[in-house]
């Protein structure tokens, strides 16, 4: 167990470690552009227009804030705690993605970049760097894994129209580790003019750190919503984790609020206890430097990397953010799994008494709260991130339901 | 200055006026017998130096051809283990050609740094060069490399500029490797122009040998590049040799020991034509 820090929310330090985690382990050919982005970064970071610019474009093109919804009949059902949900999938472009890419799209433009290069698993960080790329003007390369490319059609398509070029990876798995080593490739090869838009709050310094500030917007805006619908903070948080952007961006600004107990729900797949059968890089893996950053990593006992499996494309990536394994061995937030049929009892329950169509991802973590609500008070109340609407998974739902659409 | 089998063989090379023939071929690909025959056999065939892989599953620095050469290692159960095993077995019969160890970092924290190195250097290992680690990582590997008698080779890139240089030279040792394009390996040819120009520039601020590779596969770029590099490294054509002399399966040949010294020979005389030219 590492130390109690004084604060949960100091990190990351000037060498872009989160504790033992994070670091910029990249090639020497990227080093420097990494140094160039860092402190881009925080030139932006204190230049009160660019905050202006990107305020701006939240409550006009995204439609922030988006809305913390009662679930009154969720609620009703666990007869437990009482259960709000953080409405990040009505944003544009359906998912919590498009917080990230608006800020990161308008670094770029202040950097000089003329070409966007981004990595995606379900489409919904492509389609939102696609959608930024269309905004502002840039041609936009986005590497997807071949899998994945088949079981997420809609959203290669949308892809396409927002005029952005879906080049699929057949290396490895052909899932979202394998687009990023392909992305990084292209990174190495067009250094020059080229910003890589991660989608994630992972890869090497300063992108955990950049990321998860782009993403706080949603814990902001939660911590006062529930302040003004309840009066008090939240007793519980839960969102699911992937490579966890949606849940940093929930967490971080509670993490200093040690009443707000905190949930991160990972990819359980076919389950813990299958081996390679799921995407539950902390619950499953161990410590390792994969894309940039050390961090927990599902990986053999040589140190190769393993595929991981989740039923969801955005989560079956066998690392995670570096601050949630910083999280993970400091005790703040305790990190579970949710497997692939869990998940989907939560969309179908989600999607029929609340009306609302959750993506997959975010399932697990309604998956979770399907746990977590009924042990609570019924004068509790958690919030939960509902981080992208499920759409783009009607197909594989209904495969998995062996229904044929 | 370190005195390893690097440092002893670019001395030698230097008095011979030529430059260094450096081989790359991947640990364990195709198998791991066919494997340590072929390293067996680089030295006799021209190569100065033998950079031997470590294969990994995510190999982001380097091409298709790399890529794949990697995989079939894996498949054929290629180990960090192995690998250290294969050089014991090389050094049993070769104990003055240097063999630097090439690859990332995962597999190598996750066999524990310290036991890795001890054993590494047990086993005849001389130099390391670890793509992802860069100079702002020093302390986890390049520092206790150079403690534990290792060479610690560093990456220098087009992008390395006049004010970094000095940061990445700061612990290499054993020579310098300057990547000649950027991108990943074995996709694009280099510039010989802008590559004279770039070792030229490294050379201001080092006493380092500096070899050139990336993109580097016949003997006539060889020959062009060892004018002014201290070695010339080959890696992508090589195991590019190894793969289409394999049958359907991938599995090794009678053929296959003999494409890459084939392709080894002719680049040694690549490269000791490059000087004998220079200075007609």
């Amino acid at each position: 167990m590492t130390m109690q820090p004084n604060s949960f929310r100091t990190g990351p330090d000037e060498r872009g470690h989160f504790g033992l985690y994070g670091g910029r382990f990249v090639a020497e050919t990227l080093m420097p552009l990494i140094l160039e982005l860092e402190q881009a970064y925080e030139a932006a970071k204190a230049d009160p227009e660019f905050h202006a610019e990107l305020a701006d474009l939240h409550t006009h093109y995204a439609g922030r804030p988006s809305p913390l919804y009662f679930a009154e009949r969720l609620t009703a059902h666990f007869g437990g705690a009482r259960i709000y949900l953080k409405r990040e999938e009505l944003n544009h472009t359906g998912s919590h993605k498009i917080n990230n890419c608006l800020g990161q799209i308008l670094l770029a433009r202040r950097m000089g970049k003329t070409r966007i290069i981004a990595e995606t698993g379900a489409g919904q960080h492509g389609v939102a760097a696609a959608t930024v790329s269309a905004r502002f003007g840039f041609p936009c390369v986005v590497y997807m894994g071949a899998t994945d490319v088949e079981r997420q059609k809609p959203n290669v398509f949308r892809m396409h129209m927002l005029g952005a070029e879906v080049k699929p990876v057949q290396a490895g798995n052909a899932t979202l580790k394998d687009a990023m080593n392909e992305a990084l490739r292209d990174w190495v090869t067009n250094v020059e003019n080229t910003y890589y838009l991660i989608g994630t709050a992972a890869g090497p310094h300063p992108y955990p750190e950049m990321v998860r500030d782009f993403q706080t917007v949603i814990g902001n805006e939660a911590k006062e919503q529930m302040l003004a619908a309840e009066g008090r903070l939240p007793d519980a948080l839960v969102a699911c984790i992937g490579g966890g952007s949606n849940a940093i961006g929930l967490f971080h600004p509670f993490l200093d609020d040690t009443d707000v107990a905190i949930y991160g729900v990972e990819a359980g797949g076919h389950g813990l206890e299958v081996e390679n059968g799921h995407a539950a890089s902390m619950s499953g893996g161990r410590p390792g430097v994969l894309h940039g950053n050390r961090t927990y990593l599902l990986q053999d006992s040589d140190g190769q990397i393993l595929e991981g499996h989740s039923i969801s494309a955005g989560l079956d990536y066998p690392g995670v953010g570096p601050e949630h394994s910083w999280l993970r061995d400091t005790g703040r937030v305790s990190y579970v799994p949710a497997t692939d049929k869990e998940a989907l009892d939560a969309f179908q329950l989600l999607t029929k008494i609340e009306g609302i169509i959750p993506a997959l991802e975010s399932a697990h973590a309604l998956a979770y709260v399907g746990k977590l609500a009924p042990t609570m008070r019924k004068d509790q109340t958690i919030i939960v991130n509902l981080s992208g609407r499920g759409d783009k998974d009607i197909f594989a739902v209904a495969k998995h339901l062996g229904m044929d659409i | 200055m370190s005195n390893t089998r690097i440092d002893r063989r670019f001395a030698a090379l230097k008095d011979e006026g030529r430059p260094a023939l450096v081989t790359f071929v991947t640990a364990g690909d195709p198998d791991y017998d066919t494997s340590l025959a072929i390293v067996k056999a680089l030295p006799k065939a021209g190569a100065d130096v033998i950079e031997l892989g470590m294969p990994f599953s995510d190999p982001m620095a380097d091409g298709p051809a790399i890529q794949a050469s990697g995989l079939r290692a894996l498949r054929a159960g290629q180990t960090l283990a192995r690998t250290l095993e294969l050089v014991r077995s090389f050094r049993a019969t070769d104990n003055d050609t240097p063999i630097v160890l090439m690859g990332y970092y995962n597999p190598i924290y996750s066999y524990g740094n310290e036991r890795f190195l001890a054993e590494a250097h047990e086993a005849g290992v001389d130099g390391l060069i670890v793509v992802d680690l860069p100079p702002e990582e020093d302390v986890e590997l390049c520092l206790p490399a150079l403690k534990a008698g290792l060479n610690f080779i560093r990456l220098a890139t087009p992008t390395t500029d006049d004010k970094r240089l000095p940061a990445v030279l700061a612990n290499t040792s054993g020579f310098v490797y300057y990547v000649s394009i950027l991108g990943i390996t074995g996709t694009a040819a280099p510039d010989a122009t802008k590559v004279v120009e770039a070792v030229t520039r490294i050379k201001r601020h080092t006493i380092l040998p500096v070899a050139v590779g990336f993109g580097v596969r016949s003997a006539e770029q060889a020959r062009a590049l060892g004018r002014v590099a201290d070695g010339v490294v080959v890696g992508s054509a090589l195991v590019s040799a190894v793969k289409d002399s394999l049958d359907v399966d991938n599995r090794a040949t009678a053929r296959t020991v003999q494409a890459v010294t084939a392709l080894v020979a002719e680049l040694a005389g690549g490269v000791r034509a490059a000087r004998a030219e220079a200075a007609e």
